[in-house]
């Protein structure tokens, strides 16, 4: 063993995006917009279920994308926190009769402040001891929900079941539809919110942090406090998009929440392009829908087939939909001058 | 004399932004040539270029063939040797480990281990701290290291940038007057670049000035150091 | 007291396999800079491909060998394949294709050798070793292996040309590229020989917990926090690393109340962290000074 330190003088982990890049421009989040509400006006209630997922699982890559891609800090870990988000909402609607809204602030500030606790010990932790720690916390997870210690609240092995809401004020429209825009209301506030945070004070912050943490904090940032916030924010967010995925389901079980939903996630921040906001749709589209194609192709191996889709996707693409966006934009811009 | 190495409208890029816009010079077999120019001049680019570490277009020819398209490793196997800016020292490695590794390309393990005799003859201070981690030593020590590690190759031609960057003036004297001893008594061609233009001009022969990626002067060194203006435009001094 | 010394021993014991594990994490660590996360399945696919010789006939050792080559050369291939295409692009995007390999190797292994559990044979047998009912002569071997691995390793980086070139590569690869070394084969070497160490793992591992697709899972955790734990850029700190990972376990297993097997892995990895937030370069690691 040495006294030599190694010198690293690394590039940031996570690709510096610049702000601007960091979401979309008006005229295509109008459309984006547009086809959201118009579309499940049209189709069968299961693809309206469908897209609720959708927006639910955008939500969470959208907090994951703020903490990796807004604040440098890996995580492996959002599943935990879509857990808690969907108990605490299941139990206060099982235990405590409230109604299914109001579970979702609860739901958002109890992951707030678990982000919050878990971002004090990450803080000296990072890339692949962060990620290795938030993998910890993940797995441990379906298990201490499954512990008899809570059994009475959590049920269990077995979960809890969950009533589903009617539309309110008796709106002529199914179960799924009224979850579906219920959720959709819910998520454009949350994109606007996290849009604001990013080009706010503290998203700079975040970035300057993400981008080189030790210069941040020699211009005098409090990385402390900024970190722990963003994983605040990211677990906070995460927490209502489970709050909801328990609504839109209609149960909470520990399997439901594994390691694998994290993987899930962190898979549909890369596809849907790190640091783009806007690209979580792309990212949850790709968890949801590509297992699925991939099982219609072949039973047996489609885990083959999956992993094959994702090497092509990041292969053409290594910078996820963002690229997509990118080159669409400048064929655009090519057009519009000719 | 055909030029050793050769330079043709070298061009060069880091991302969009360009560096060299267009040089042309050419290195004699057994000179030794100093680059000189401000900092941002494309100094350190040109170096980078010759040996493919950073985009560029142009042709660059060693010895007659083309080195446009040769991966770094490639290029140094010919025989060309490059002591980057910082040195570029294995810290974590001893003394002699990175004399090894300066070698790690030729076959002949008996000249190896003669050659490295040979540098702690140039350099008795890396003799006396053979062993110890590379990290250990002190700047100028670290630099008679980096450039006792190019040597190791057997090169043809040797690159370096900024030798002088960060040693007491008495050091730098001690390396050049030995880089100057390599020159004529190993038959290695040199190009240094350096913003310490005085002693680089005492040290070369031929000198080249480049300023915004441009070569705008080239001459021997006296003539350079002799002209007054270009002394106080260019070189600062 | 007989107790603790007992469950010490028992969970150097099991160490051994994270120990293996960890070597071979560490190995393609020292080559790329991150961790794999398809090692383990590429150590179980190599694992089956030897149980697929010795089930035409091939002796157990034979099959070993064949194995390592076979596992050498395909750890070569995928990287030439797969990640070289991708070695400009961003870190996480590799990390996705390290998911992706996963995914398809664990599919198609379940595929050809499906999912029952299968029994392996061990070339040391399984009668107590001298007289203790801790452990078996298989778990001392695999001891034996291990630690032999971890000398030939030394050798290997600390004595020979190549291993000189790799060790330089990864520590400074442009530097290494000043020298004349080809970085890029430097990276596909360590992914071989990571390949190769995997293999070794997977089949000391199989005779313990048998051969299945999902085998390797648990213990690629392990392994990866055992190496963390020993620090990264030291193979011998891997191996410690592995053992102590082996003990932990035993200890919260037996210690700790409510603590069935699902929360071991947790608390394992809880127990790590904790080491790593008071040294965070882990136990055997050079500190890294990071410069702006």
């Amino acid at each position: 063993m040495s006294a030599i330190q190694e010198v690293a003088t690394e590039a940031p982990a996570v690709e510096a995006v610049p702000k601007r890049a960091m979401t979309l421009g008006y005229g295509s989040s109008l459309i984006m917009l547009a086809l959201l509400i118009v579309v499940p006006l049209f189709v069968k209630n299961f693809i309206i279920f469908q897209l609720t997922m959708l927006l639910i699982y955008g939500l969470a890559v959208l907090a994951l994308n703020i903490l990796t891609g807004g604040s440098g800090q890996f995580s492996l870990g959002q599943s935990a926190f879509y857990a808690v988000g969907a108990y605490t909402s299941a139990i206060l609607m099982e235990h405590a009769g409230i109604n299914y809204a109001l579970t979702l602030p609860v739901a958002g500030v109890v992951c707030f402040a678990f982000g919050f606790l878990f971002g004090q010990p990450a803080l000296r932790l990072s890339g692949v001891y962060l990620a290795l720690a938030t993998f910890a916390l993940a797995t441990a997870m379906p298990q201490l929900l499954k512990l008899g210690y809570f059994e009475y609240w959590t049920g269990g092995v077995q979960g809890l079941v969950v009533d589903k809401p009617n539309a309110p004020f008796g709106l002529p429209m199914s179960q799924d539809m009224w979850l579906y825009y219920f959720t959709l209301a819910v998520s454009i506030a949350i994109y606007i919110f996290s849009v604001n945070l990013l080009k706010s004070r503290s998203g700079r912050a975040f970035m300057a942090i993400r981008d080189n943490e030790i210069a941040a904090s020699a211009m005098g940032i409090d990385v402390a406090t900024y970190k722990t916030l963003a994983f605040g924010v990211s677990a906070g967010i995460t927490g209502v998009a489970g709050a909801l995925g328990a609504i839109a389901v209609q149960f909470v079980a520990p399997d439901s929440y594994t390691i694998t939903l994290a993987i899930q996630l962190f898979l549909g921040m890369v596809v849907g392009g790190v640091g783009w906001l806007p690209g979580s749709i792309v990212g949850a589209a790709f968890i949801i829908f590509v297992p699925n194609i991939a099982e219609s192709f072949s039973k047996g191996l489609s885990g083959a087939v999956f992993g094959v889709l994702l090497f092509l996707v990041i292969f053409l693409v290594p910078h996820g939909a963002r690229q997509v966006a990118m080159v669409a934009e400048q064929l655009i811009g090519r057009l519009k001058r000719n | 004399m055909t030029a050793m190495l050769d330079v043709r409208d070298l061009r060069a890029y880091y991302g969009q932004v360009q560096a060299l816009h267009g040089l042309d010079f050419g290195l004699n077999e057994g000179s030794l040539t100093t680059l000189l120019g401000a900092n941002g001049a494309g100094k350190t680019t040109t170096l980078r270029a010759i040996c493919n570490m950073v985009r560029s277009t142009g042709t660059i020819e060693f010895d007659g063939a083309p080195l446009t398209g040769r991966s770094t490793e490639n290029i140094v196997r010919l025989g060309i040797a490059h002591v980057p800016q910082g040195r570029g020292t294995f810290t974590t490695m001893t003394v002699e480990e990175n004399l090894q590794l300066g070698a790690i390309t030729r076959k002949d393990s008996p000249g190896v281990v003669s050659d490295i005799e040979r540098m702690y003859d140039y350099f008795p201070v890396l003799k006396t701290r053979h062993t110890q981690q590379a990290g250990t030593l002190s700047g100028g020590e670290q630099q008679m290291l980096a450039v006792a590690r190019a040597l190791m190759l057997r090169p043809r031609l040797m690159l370096l940038d900024e030798p002088s960057f960060g040693l007491a003036p008495l050091i730098v004297r001690d390396l050049f007057k030995i880089l100057g001893k390599i020159n004529r008594e190993d038959k290695v061609t040199i190009l240094v670049v350096e913003q310490n233009a005085e002693l680089a001009l005492e040290l070369a022969d031929q000198a080249y000035v480049i300023e915004t990626g441009r070569i705008v002067m080239s001459g021997s060194a006296t003539e350079i150091a002799e002209n007054e203006d270009i002394r106080k435009s260019y070189l600062g001094y | 007291m007989e107790l603790f010394t007992n469950q010490i021993l028992a969970g150097i014991a099991t160490g051994a396999i994270y120990a293996c594990m960890a070597l071979a994490v560490v190995m393609i660590y020292q080559a790329i800079d991150h961790l794999n996360f398809a090692q383990g399945e590429m150590a179980m696919f190599s694992t089956f491909i030897s149980w697929q010789l010795m089930q035409w006939g091939v002796p157990y050792w034979g099959a070993f060998v064949l194995t390592l080559a076979f596992s050498f050369a395909a750890g070569i291939a995928i990287e030439r394949l797969l990640f070289r295409p991708l070695a400009k692009a961003p870190i996480l995007t590799n990390v996705a294709g390290f998911i992706a390999l996963y995914s398809i190797i664990n599919s198609v292994a379940g595929l050809i050798w499906d999912f029952t559990i299968k029994q392996y044979p061990t070339p040391f047998g399984s009668s107590p070793f001298l007289g203790s009912q801790l452990i078996s002569t298989h778990q001392a071997g695999m001891i034996g292996v291990t630690l032999l691995l971890l000398v030939l390793l030394y050798i290997f980086f600390q004595y020979t040309k190549i291993g000189l070139a790799m060790r330089a590569a990864a520590s400074l690869p442009e530097s290494a590229r000043l020298v004349g070394i080809n970085t890029s084969w430097m990276i596909a070497l360590g992914w071989g020989m990571a390949a190769a160490i995997g293999s070794v793992a997977g089949m000391m591992i199989a005779p313990v917990v048998f051969l299945e697709p999902n085998m390797m899972l648990g213990v690629l955790i392990y392994g990866f926090a055992a190496a963390v734990l020993g620090g990264l850029t030291s193979p011998f700190g891997a191996v410690i690393g592995g053992f102590l990972v082996g003990i932990f376990e035993n200890l919260a297993g037996t210690y700790i109340p409510g603590v069935g097997n699902e929360l071991k892995l947790p608390i394992a990895l809880a127990l790590i962290i904790t080491v790593l937030v008071i040294k965070p370069a882990g136990l055997f690691g050079r500190p890294i000074v990071k410069r702006v």
